[in-house]
């Protein structure tokens, strides 16, 4: 089908998933994107949430990324997230986890008035995130 | 001349070696699967990260807003190098070809009148260099402890790292590992990490990059992106280290096993040939008794 794109999902230790998608979400820094086949090449950093994709053999998938980048080119989409799961193994200790070392470089950046601003609205992404991805 | 009972315990002792180096070939070698198998799960990210950031480094590039972690200090006067071996010998020369190239780097920019700093990762290759470079060493980075190099190891040498540049006490960084090409040779390799060195790409990076849209914009992407890929060059060592380490031991345990067997057939024929002797002598003096009689 003419309307499918690459869509590769990628963390530093493994390739997490590569195939064709119909739409991709993305949660962006400045927003949620969808991007669909022929989208502009764009180039965005991300912030922590679900990227969700509907694939071409109409499987929908859902990972949670912590940070990293998407970039939307015409050949396709490349997400590089600094960590990945899939949303079926994620758990409350994983987002604790995350949460904590989040908290770290929150407390790390006690001079640098902007570092610790962008820190602490990761942390607040990321505490907003976790009750809406696991309900208690 | 060694006695029968000399022998005996002798080849016992290398016996029991060989299956020492032997069991150890075999560990190498479930290891060195595993090692081989986490590097290439991360190349993707690897490749893509430099993909991104031979783009975005053409897109900003040569600008004089570009951050300083991509364009450099402007000055090369403080060279770090960043060591990174294993924790353990018994690996052939891993360690040592790792130490010493990072050993002649030293030398020649001391005698340049650089300034050098050395960041040991693992304690081997700390060992090594100790003796001519106790002063300007700092801790080394103990992963002792860690069974699978993860990501989160990379990122905290990272931003250790990230952080001494921040403040200003190096200008450029260069990391030592051992490339991992395959079970019989691994290459010493020195990668300059801070500023990076951009891989060249394909000419139309300029044509795409003109209609490439950032969000938010390019320096904050970048600002982003820098110390990212600091970690993530980090990690690549790390995990070619780990397997070229592998390899190495397997290889050299290998060797060790074939010595050890060759060892054995020596000292079991010295020990037949005196055994043999041994009964000639006691056969001579029976007959030579016999005769006196």
């Amino acid at each position: 089908m003419a309307d499918n794109f690459t869509f590769e999902l990628v963390s530093p230790e493994k390739l997490l998933l590569s195939g064709d998608a119909e739409i991709v979400t993305i949660p962006g820094t400045e927003g949620d994107m969808g991007v669909q086949v022929n989208h502009m090449p764009v180039m965005t950093s991300l912030r922590p949430g679900m990227v969700e994709a509907k694939m071409s053999d109409g499987s929908d998938v859902s990972f949670f990324v912590a940070g990293g980048f998407a970039d939307v080119a015409p050949g396709g989409v490349t997400v590089l997230a600094e960590f990945s799961l899939p949303r079926a193994e994620l758990t409350r200790e994983i987002m604790d986890e995350q949460i904590r070392l989040a908290q770290e470089a929150h407390d790390s950046h006690e001079d640098d008035d902007e570092k610790k601003a962008n820190a602490r609205a990761y942390l607040d992404q990321l505490n907003h995130l976790t009750p809406t991805i696991l309900p208690a | 001349m060694a006695s029968l009972k000399d022998l005996r315990n002798r080849i016992a002792s290398v016996k029991a070696t060989q299956k020492i180096t032997k069991a150890m070939q075999m560990v190498a070698a479930a290891k060195l699967r595993r090692a081989q198998s986490a590097a290439e799960a991360a190349r993707p990210y690897s490749q893509r990260m430099d993909a991104v950031m031979a783009n975005i480094a053409a897109a900003v590039g040569g600008s004089d807003g570009a951050p300083r972690l991509l364009a450099g200090t402007g000055s090369d006067q403080t060279h770090l190098l960043i060591v990174a071996t294993a924790e353990r010998g018994l690996c052939g020369g891993f360690n040592s070809s790792i130490a010493r190239l990072a050993r002649d780097r030293a030398r020649d920019l001391l005698t340049a009148g650089k300034t050098v700093k050395i960041l040991p990762v693992g304690k081997k290759g700390a060992d090594v260099l100790r003796s001519e470079f106790g002063d300007i060493m700092m801790k080394a980075v103990d992963l002792r402890e860690v069974k699978h190099v993860g990501y989160a190891n990379a990122a905290d040498i990272a931003k250790q790292v990230l952080d001494q540049f921040g403040t200003g006490e190096f200008d450029v960084a260069t990391l030592f590992y051992a490339e991992f090409e395959s079970v019989i040779s691994q290459i010493p390799t020195a990668q300059q990490i801070i500023p990076p060195e951009i891989k060249e790409t394909e000419a139309d990076t300029d044509s795409a990059s003109a209609f490439y849209d950032y969000e938010p914009d390019e320096n904050e992407i970048l600002n982003d992106l820098l110390p990212r890929n600091v970690a993530v060059q980090i990690f690549r060592a790390l995990l070619e280290n780990a397997a070229s380490e592998q390899g190495a031991r397997m290889s050299a345990m290998d060797n060790a096993t074939r010595n050890a067997g060759e060892m054995i057939d020596k000292l079991t024929l010295t020990f037949n040939r005196q055994r043999q002797a041994q009964i000639t002598t006691e056969l001579i003096e029976i007959i030579a008794g016999a005769e006196a009689l």
